[in-house]
């Protein structure tokens, strides 16, 4: 109790080192929440990709259902494949036609039959994409074959990449945090020099005299974790209504609240580590 | 009991500080240590609360062997000796209160059980008005009086109070006196560093004599003065 008191001193005492402590970490927990959103968000965005079918086959119009049977069953025995399903002409026509529910003259225009059947494979692994894509490409009974190859390759490197580049700017930030922080602590210990020493004289041992330096880190980094966080969230909430016109189809919203929840208990356990560990850099100079 | 064996103390700049000393001081004594400014005094009470290593002798403290305590064991050696420093130590952003209730607090005592100890002590040596009072409130007679207040605190068995009269005035520094002679008479060793003769003269105590790091003298005085019914 009597330690969270002296913290609650400290901090007081110097409300503007307080402020610059708390801002840092703020910086550094508002990268983190982004990165963490741009992580989940292109993970979903690259699963659904992933899962659509990937590779689309368009049967010519005369050939047999016995001939589409056999290829489909042939397909369906390959390792790398992971999913087929046959769309048939009519069923074709209701995806036809529920896209274009809003179109009476489009829906008009278009019958089953001139509406191809198709096949719609995905493949276990992106690799054997091109594999499959060949095969079908040179068999008779395939008009016309197009995979999503591209959109999914293209997805993850640019994803890739931004993670590397997130990552690498939240471990600055974190370095700058935790040497900005160990600077303000190193202050309030310096100042507090003298009353270090009459304590240790009179059998304090070093937690004791440790404690509310570390307690005070991990409070400006679970102030600036939280602002940091609140920050994040809401203007990924704000932008829920752009964002889910700009990625039509793809569902990553509503994103749920626990996982909110979740990444500000994780954000907490990282800035308490942050801080304590900065508050514990500099009071051990003054207790060797 | 105090055990000071062939105990030398040079310092880096190379000043002698300590040469040799051989002292024992049994519990519940009352010893003043005399000596001139640099003779050593504060030296010896540094060594004893380990503040400083000894650079030859052993230094005994209730069966601790003080040179070869480990660190973490520093700290109980230090809860049992109350320390008067010469500069007083007392935190200023402090009460009264909060400075004598800082060795407690420290030891991790209960508070309802500290604050009961704290109201003796304050009782004891006649400053519970000031308990909520800053040091700098407070005149020099009643600020060495918190010192020997947080002292106690923890009763320990040994007092070492540095020059305790220093820079008070006579009526102030008999007080001081009496009060540690009151506390020796409850059964703690006191040692009381001091170059103030009329004490040394007026009072049937042991005085241990130091001159330039060099123990010169050991004896007890008799009973003389008016002063000697402490």
């Amino acid at each position: 109790m009597k330690t969270f008191k002296t913290m609650w001193h400290n901090i007081r005492r110097s409300p503007y080192q307080a402020l610059a402590a708390i801002m840092v970490m703020m910086l550094t927990f508002l990268a983190v929440s982004f990165l963490t959103f741009l992580i989940f968000g292109s993970a979903k965005a690259i699963n659904y990709f992933e899962s659509k079918p990937q590779v689309t086959a368009f049967f010519r119009n005369d050939t047999k259902q016995s001939d589409i049977n056999e290829l489909e069953a042939k397909l369906r025995d390959t390792e790398s494949i992971a999913s087929v399903k046959f769309v048939s002409k009519e069923e074709a026509l209701k995806i036809y036609q529920e896209q274009n529910k809003n179109d009476p003259l489009l829906l008009d225009l278009v019958t089953a039959d001139i509406l191809p059947a198709s096949l719609e494979i995905s493949t276990v692994k992106i690799a054997d994409l091109e594999n499959v894509y060949k095969t079908l490409k040179s068999s008779p009974l395939i008009q016309e074959v197009i995979f999503q190859k591209d959109v999914v390759s293209t997805l993850t490197s640019w994803t890739s990449a931004l993670r590397k580049v997130g990552l690498a700017l939240v471990v600055v930030l974190s370095l700058v945090s935790v040497f900005i922080m160990a600077t303000v602590i190193g202050v309030k210990v310096s100042q507090k020099k003298e009353d270090i020493e009459i304590m240790r004289l009179i059998g304090a041992t070093n937690w004791y005299i440790r404690w509310p330096f570390i307690l005070e880190g991990i409070f400006y980094g679970f102030i600036g974790a939280f602002i940091g966080w609140a920050i994040a969230t809401g203007a990924l909430l704000y932008s829920v209504p752009f964002l889910s016109s700009f990625l039509k189809g793809i569902p990553i919203f509503p994103v749920p609240l626990l996982f909110f929840a979740e990444l500000l208990l994780t954000e907490f356990i990282l800035a308490g580590i942050l801080g304590a560990f900065s508050s514990f850099l500099a009071v051990l100079r003054y207790l060797k | 009991m105090i055990k000071l064996d062939k105990v030398s103390k040079k310092f880096g700049t190379g000043t002698l500080a300590l040469s040799s000393i051989d002292l024992t001081i049994e519990n519940g004594e009352f010893v003043f240590l005399v000596g001139p400014s640099g003779s050593g005094k504060t030296t010896i009470f540094r060594l004893i609360t380990r503040e400083l290593l000894p650079t030859e002798g052993t230094i005994i403290v209730n069966d601790w062997d003080v040179a070869k305590l480990p660190k973490h064991k520093i700290p109980h050696l230090r809860k049992r000796i109350g320390v008067v420093f010469q500069d007083l130590k007392l935190l200023l952003d402090r009460t009264i209160f909060e400075n004598i209730a800082l060795p407690m607090e420290i030891a991790g005592i209960n508070i309802i059980e500290a604050k009961n100890r704290i109201e003796e002590v304050l009782e004891q040596v006649g400053i519970a008005e000031h308990k909520e009072k800053f040091p700098i409130q407070l005149s020099g007679g009643e600020l060495q009086r918190v010192a020997i207040a947080r002292a106690l605190a923890l009763s320990p068995d040994i007092i070492l109070a540095d020059e305790p009269t220093g820079n008070l005035d006579m009526d102030t520094s008999w007080e001081i006196v009496k009060l540690l002679s009151l506390i020796n008479q409850k059964g703690t060793t006191v040692i009381m560093a001091t170059h103030n003769a009329e004490f040394i003269n007026s009072l049937a105590k042991r005085v241990v004599s130091l001159d330039k790091g060099h123990l010169i003298g050991d004896v007890k005085k008799k009973k003389k003065t008016k002063e000697n019914k402490l």
